[in-house]
């Protein structure tokens, strides 16, 4: 049974030996004088400053203040968001001079505005979450009229043959339909409110996660630094993870 | 003919409608412009803006910094295509190596690389390579993903020609795989281009003497208002035209 397990998931196993085999050969290249310390600290020392990071740093607190912002940002991106896909959806007009315009302010590099928004929202959490929220808005946006418009038309036909009102139609025929598709506007939407959030937090030195990791390098904590950059790429992936298993849910049939 | 000329109107009231749309945002941030709510120069008059856009685009301090960031960002994405096309293709092309390391590609890509940048700075200093590198890794993630994903979707027919001829690596990758794949690597640069120039340009207003994201701290330093505007369009400008460019040549 352990051989076929084995067998099995060998590509895995492999691939986690040789991540734990990388991670011995920087100790030991960094032990031996090959690589400086002062560059890259022993993944040792890396390990041994979680505990600190986690302790010291108040961690916990941090990773409150980003996840305060991120459901803000996040929560407020889907209430305004999907009602606006749905109005969209509503007028293929509207819907035609609008999308390419949202997907254009989808692609566009709007992080780099942060300056604008700390001269209209002033140095605070506020410019975070505006930041988070502008950014997110687009996929689910998007997503909403894809969803919607990708009704089967024998769902629409069964409503319109019980005589459904238009709002019972939304919400009786049309949202439940588009619901999956509209979870992956959030799920995409959620990673780009992260991103943004966490990125404005480290460049103007302000909140949680990425405030603590400008602090640990502004204070040239080497270990603390790696420490603190491992922790929030894996709370983003953790994050990530948790989304796409939300959509998979909703969408067992793919 | 008739259907010709429906599609036409409907072209035209789209015109219509996004000029109507325009022309109320205008029309709204000219108010609030004039309305004194709002402290000092933060929603500057569209004339304002558009004198600082002009002023801008003549003033060679401004090329010579998007000069910087130009060559910051082609030698990123160079670095980061070239990884990420070379894992793309071993990853896309061995079924082992693909679930041994795409998880890890995979999950990784969408974290916030700007945290990055310290280890960057020490690894690579404050001048322009720790940017570059920064946009490189940024690149390779969507890249190399892309790559993969199209690697996977070359018709077999191709690959078995290839191999009937006894092609070898170097061969297979050039005559069956690259040209099979142009669309997805296409796609993978257009989204590799996107996120190397946003991140070579939050590196360079982190820490930088030089560059376009210099430029935006210093006008913001000095509370410039309409020229931030005007730089931002700018900026914006350019980066949707290099996406438009790439995705006409993954589209033709």
């Amino acid at each position: 049974m352990a051989e076929t397990f084995l067998r099995r998931r060998a590509p895995e196993l492999f691939g986690v030996a040789t991540l734990v085999a990388s991670v011995l050969v920087f100790e030991a290249l960094v032990r031996g004088g090959v690589v400086n310390r002062y560059i890259i600290p022993p993944p040792s020392d890396i390990l041994l400053a979680f505990e600190r990071v986690i302790v010291e740093e108040h961690i916990l607190t941090r990773c409150r203040d980003t996840a305060i912002e991120m459901i803000i940002a996040g929560g407020a991106s889907v209430l305004v968001g999907v009602p606006i896909g749905a109005l969209l959806y509503r007028s293929s007009l509207w819907r035609r001079a609008m999308e390419d315009w949202i997907g254009a302010l989808a692609a566009a590099p709007i992080v780099l505005a942060f300056p604008l928004f700390l001269v209209l929202f002033g140095r605070s959490p506020k410019t975070i979450i505006v930041m988070g929220f502008v950014h997110g808005l687009a996929p689910i946006i998007l997503k909403t009229v894809e969803g919607l418009a990708s009704t089967r038309p024998v769902l629409i036909n069964v409503g319109r043959s019980l005589k459904m009102t238009p709002s019972q139609m939304f919400w009786k025929i049309l949202f439940p339909s588009a619901l999956p598709v509209i979870f992956t506007g959030i799920r995409l939407s959620w990673t780009f409110v992260l991103i943004t959030i966490v990125g404005v937090e480290y460049l103007i030195n302000l909140g949680g996660l990425g405030q603590l990791i400008n602090e640990l390098a502004e204070r040239y904590d080497l270990p603390g630094t790696y420490a603190g950059i491992c922790f929030v790429v894996m709370v983003s992936v953790l994050f990530f993870v948790a989304l796409e298993r939300v959509e998979a849910w909703l969408q067992p049939g793919r | 003919m008739a259907a010709a000329g429906k599609i036409s109107v409907a072209s035209r009231d789209v015109l219509a409608l996004r000029l109507l749309v325009a022309l109320v945002i205008f029309g709204a941030w000219e108010a609030m412009s004039r309305s004194g709510l709002f402290y000092g120069e933060v929603v500057p008059s569209l004339l304002k803006i558009g004198a600082s856009l002009i002023k801008l685009l003549l003033d060679p301090i401004f090329y010579r910094n998007l000069q910087v960031t130009a060559l910051e960002t082609m030698l990123a994405l160079a670095i980061g295509a070239g990884a990420g096309i070379t894992t793309g293709i071993v990853l896309g092309a061995n079924r082992f190596l693909m679930r041994a390391f795409e998880p890890y590609v995979y999950y990784l890509s969408p974290t916030p690389r700007i945290i990055l940048f310290p280890v960057m700075i020490m690894w690579f200093g404050v001048g322009p390579a720790s940017k570059i590198a920064l946009g490189a890794l940024s690149a390779f993630f969507a890249i190399a993903l892309s790559t993969a994903a199209g690697m996977r979707q070359i018709d077999p027919i191709l690959i078995r020609v290839g191999r009937s001829f006894r092609a070898n690596i170097w061969q297979m990758a050039m005559k069956i795989y690259l040209p099979a794949m142009r669309v997805p690597i296409l796609n993978g640069l257009r989204l590799g281009m996107g996120t190397a120039i946003i991140t070579v340009l939050l590196g360079e207003t982190k820490l930088s003497n030089q560059g376009l994201g210099y430029l935006i701290m210093q006008i913001y330093t000095r509370f410039d208002m309409p020229g931030l505007y005007a730089l931002l369009i700018t900026i914006f400008v350019i980066a949707g035209a290099v996406n438009a460019l790439i995705g006409h040549f993954a589209r033709d």
